[in-house]
């Protein structure tokens, strides 16, 4: 199995609307591992759906080109037409042929390759046994539920055996029940088939959940491509940051010697100086600082903070604090607190953006 | 889809199509108009006095029209668009009706309705004297079945203009304290002021370029228009009729592009003569006036509708010109002359089924690959073949009648042969004259189709042409059946254009209709036209079947 390199990637779409300008991908480049499952991550209108699309072979690109292995799929002059690069994908609305039954929708890719009779019906069989749709073979689309259509839709991949697997938003028409579900559909299948996934959404906690890496973008931008654990722990830059995982981001002065992983004595002794508006501890620049709600404890020996609100969520509550200076801070606590009351609270880290 | 998608030969085959069926005779309209100036001798035609008068007439008579059509349409398109009326479905069919029943024939319906020699008034016997003149052959009678005519014009588009404002803001209005009558001067109203403007101009520009109507009620009162005078003129051929006929021609068709810019700037590109779209739910409820409403509307179609077309009935049930209905005298003996004796009539029936067949299944060729393209394509190109497809359709029949004459007159480069006389120069001007009717229902269904569909086709491996097969054309299927319907219906029953093509032995329905008229044999044209209604109405019939596999909008009479 081949290596999916993006270089330097850009897609404008041309003269725009004053004010909307700019390419909607913009000098992308990455380089997918083998057998990778790639979540590409960023609010809506990021670009990534457009990376999904040049890869896929449905837009080409402006600018740069995309390898997979010795062959050059995609560059500003040529293009392999999709129905050439033996990739499959999947939509956000199944695109799911209405006119054909289940098996026939399966075996599409099987007919187009001249596949007929025993091999056809034993492979789309191997493929519906396995997202447990054997049943339903011969109904149409618009006898199923959503969560079955996406699994014909995984089946019509799987049968094909493609190199690369796309899969563009497909929960986003899910209930929060069938996520889960299908969540764990989708890595049955990555570890069975073996092909390279790249899954483009905007829930991080699903990138995070299925993703080996995840690759954040904003503003037709990749700002970072990591593992889960390390983005989450030690994300670039303020976007980035504010994208994964829940926290807040303070703006602390931190002395220019202090490393990324902060400790409970220099941020207090930041939060200090800052109160005090000039000084010792709180010297140097300003920094954005990310606090994570887990790394905020009610501790007596901690700094005094007004509890602003206090939301219960289940399995705990959700804490906005304010700091002395008036900036906030989220945290998580077992035990409810009364708005406006003042509780002494310890961060136990944070990490400078 | 930034043109990865489609094969190159594409292009080519839709731009060549637009090129021969609308490029070339406009071309060679302009041009022959041009000359003509130029020469003298025709641009003389602008100056006699017959023209003038024909220009005044065709003004008043479509300017007439205009407001009969506005009045009768918007009363019709507010009541069934915003109030509780039942029976929505039926009325708008029944509305629609005119629009699909040819010109001649309504001509020819309410004519056997009034006037002296009227089957159905003697048989009532309510018959003016004889001798008394026939008050329909005047230009206010033009003006009155223009207005009939086109009403359905009206109607649609301000159903349209409607469906696009949502109703939250008459529930808005209601609930700021406004009454009924008020929100609707307030709000309904000026929110339909593009859509009235729109359709007004639209039932206008219909009405100049009439000439089945103008035929049948004018000619008989020395009343000509100016498609009626092109038709005059070329009936008496004389040696500097081209360029005459070119620059009569020019004028309607200036006059109708000037009507087509003021309904497009009134509706900034938005469709409606084959689109009605969804229509908003009932905001008003009429209470007790709604039975009031209801006799209104259907009154008004049993005047328009049911009683022209029983008046035809009538008289195509005579055995002869003149004698009443009764129960003695009443035979089917019309129907076996056009259906069985009449080589005239055998033979317009079968041209007709021959062009509209071919003019429905040829289209659908040229227009799945056109409409394929022109919804995966955006931008300037798909623009201009866009308005290029759309002027033959908005042209008068009659102009573009006088462009295909122009333009095939002399014979084809190449092969040697002129198409000019044979039925091969009518089909050629009904497939540039229904090209816009084949498109729509075949591209709002691609434009309506989910994009991903194709796409996974393609990663799925298949090339154009098979995921052509395999996936596209069963899923635009229904809307390729509503479209080959469509023009079927509407060049069985054309008369314009083949007025002015036809010769001996090509002559179509609408020719033979008009002719059997034009000799006498009312109960003759009237049988004939009776044939013709019951097949229209069958064929909107097996459309409304197809109704629920059909895109939204394309059937007009539907909510």
């Amino acid at each position: 199995m081949a290596q999916l390199i993006l270089n330097h990637l850009t897609k404008d779409f041309g003269a725009k609307g004053p004010g909307e300008g700019g390419p909607a991908v913009s000098d992308v480049s990455l380089t997918l591992r083998k057998q990778g499952f790639l979540a590409l991550l960023g609010p809506s209108g990021c670009g990534k759906t457009t990376v999904l699309r040049m890869i896929a072979g449905f837009e080409q690109p402006t600018d740069g080109s995309i390898e997979f292995g010795e062959c050059r799929l995609s560059d500003a002059v040529r293009v392999l037409p999709p129905e050439k690069r033996n990739m499959a994908m999947v939509f956000q609305s199944y695109a799911l042929w209405p006119h054909m039954t289940v098996a026939e929708n399966v075996g599409y890719p099987l007919k187009v390759r001249r596949i007929s009779g025993e091999a056809w019906r034993s492979r789309v069989a191997e493929a519906l046994s396995l997202v447990r749709l054997t049943a339903y073979a011969d109904r149409r689309p618009s006898a199923l539920s959503g969560g079955q259509r996406q699994r014909v839709a995984l089946a019509r991949c799987l049968v094909q055996q493609p190199d690369i697997v796309l899969l563009d938003e497909p929960l986003a028409n899910l209930d929060q029940h069938l996520r889960k579900a299908m969540e764990e559909t989708f890595r049955a299948f990555h570890e069975r088939s073996g092909a390279t996934m790249i899954y483009v959404t905007h829930d991080q906690a699903e990138a995070m959940a299925l993703a080996t890496d995840v690759a954040v973008m904003s503003e037709g931008k990749l700002l970072q491509v990591a593992p889960p654990a390390d983005i989450y722990a030690r994300p670039e830059g303020r976007v980035v940051g504010s994208l994964i995982g829940r926290g807040a981001i303070v703006r602390l002065r931190l002395p220019e010697k202090a490393g990324r992983q902060l400790d409970w004595p220099l941020l207090q002794a930041a939060l200090a100086g800052r109160r005090s508006g000039h000084g010792h501890a709180g010297e140097g620049p300003l920094s954005d600082v990310l606090i994570r709600p887990e790394q905020v404890h009610p501790d007596s020996g901690g700094m005094p903070m007004r509890v602003l609100s206090s939301v219960f969520e289940g399995e705990r509550s959700a804490l906005t604090l304010a700091l002395p200076d008036g900036q906030s801070l989220k945290a998580y606590s077992n035990k409810a607190f009364c708005h406006g009351t003042e509780v002494p609270f310890v961060i136990s880290g944070g990490w400078r953006l | 889809m930034s043109g990865v998608g489609e094969p190159a030969w594409l292009l080519a085959f839709v731009c060549g199509a637009v090129f021969l069926l609308s490029v070339l005779p406009l071309i060679h309209l302009g041009w022959a108009g041009l000359k003509g100036l130029e020469g003298g001798e025709a641009a003389s035609v602008l100056l006699e006095a017959a023209t003038f008068a024909a220009l005044r007439n065709t003004l008043v008579a479509a300017a007439g029209g205009m407001v009969i059509s506005l009045v009768v349409g918007a009363l019709f398109a507010f009541v069934v668009a915003l109030t509780d009326i039942r029976g929505k479905l039926a009325l708008s069919f029944a509305f629609m009706l005119p629009m699909m029943i040819p010109p001649q024939v309504t001509a020819l319906a309410w004519v056997e309705m009034s006037g002296p020699s009227s089957p159905l008034l003697k048989t009532l016997g309510l018959a003016p004297p004889l001798g008394s003149p026939q008050p329909l052959y005047s230009l206010a009678g033009i003006a009155l079945l223009l207005g009939v005519q086109h009403a359905p014009l009206v109607f649609l588009a301000i159903k349209a203009g409607l469906a696009t404002h949502p109703r939250d803001g008459v529930e808005a209005a209601r609930l700021s304290g406004a009454s009924p009558w008020r929100v609707f001067r307030d709000i309904v109203l000026p929110l339909a002021c593009p859509a009235l403007i729109a359709g007004g101009a639209i039932a206008f520009i219909s009405g100049i370029g009439n000439f089945g109507i103008p035929a049948i009620l004018g000619i008989p009162a020395s009343i000509e228009t100016l498609p009626t005078l092109i038709f005059a003129k070329f009936a008496s051929f004389g040696s500097s009729t081209f360029g005459e006929i070119a620059v009569l021609s020019t004028i309607i068709a200036s006059i109708s592009a000037g009507g087509l810019l003021l309904q497009q700037r009134a509706l900034k590109g938005r469709d409606y003569r084959l689109i009605g779209l969804t229509g908003a739910r009932a905001a008003f409820t009429l209470g007790r006036l709604r039975i009031a409403v209801e006799t209104l509307l259907w009154g008004t179609l049993a005047l328009v509708l049911v009683a022209p077309l029983l008046a035809l009935v009538a008289s195509s049930l005579v055995p002869a010109y003149g004698v009443p209905l009764t129960l003695h005298t009443v035979s089917l003996q019309a129907y076996g002359e056009v259906l069985f004796r009449q080589t005239v009539t055998l033979t317009a029936l079968k041209n007709s089924v021959f062009l509209a067949s071919a003019a429905a299944v040829g289209l659908l060729v040229i227009a799945l690959p056109a409409g394929y393209l022109l919804a995966a394509r955006r931008g300037r190109v798909a623009n201009l073949l866009a308005i290029l497809i759309e002027i033959p359709y908005a042209l008068p029949g009659i102009v573009l009648a006088v462009a295909f004459i122009l333009a095939f007159a002399a014979p084809l480069p190449v092969i040697g042969v002129s198409i000019y006389g044979t039925i091969w120069i009518i089909l050629a001007a009904y497939l540039s004259s229904f090209f816009a009717v084949s498109l729509k229902p075949v591209m709002s269904a691609f434009l309506q189709m989910d994009p991903s569909l194709e796409e996974t086709a393609r990663l799925a491996g298949a090339g154009f042409l098979r995921r052509m097969r395999d996936v596209l054309l069963p899923l635009v299927a229904p809307a390729a059946g509503a479209s080959v319907i469509l023009v079927f219906l509407i060049a069985a029953n054309e008369l314009t254009v083949s007025a002015l093509l036809w010769s001996a032995g090509t002559q179509t329905l609408g020719v033979a209709i008009f002719n059997l008229d034009d000799s006498g044999s009312s109960n003759l044209a009237s049988a004939l036209s009776v044939l013709v209604v019951a097949v229209v109405i069958g064929l909107m019939a097996t459309l409304e079947v197809l109704a629920k596999y059909l895109p939204e909008g394309v059937l007009p009479w539907r909510n």
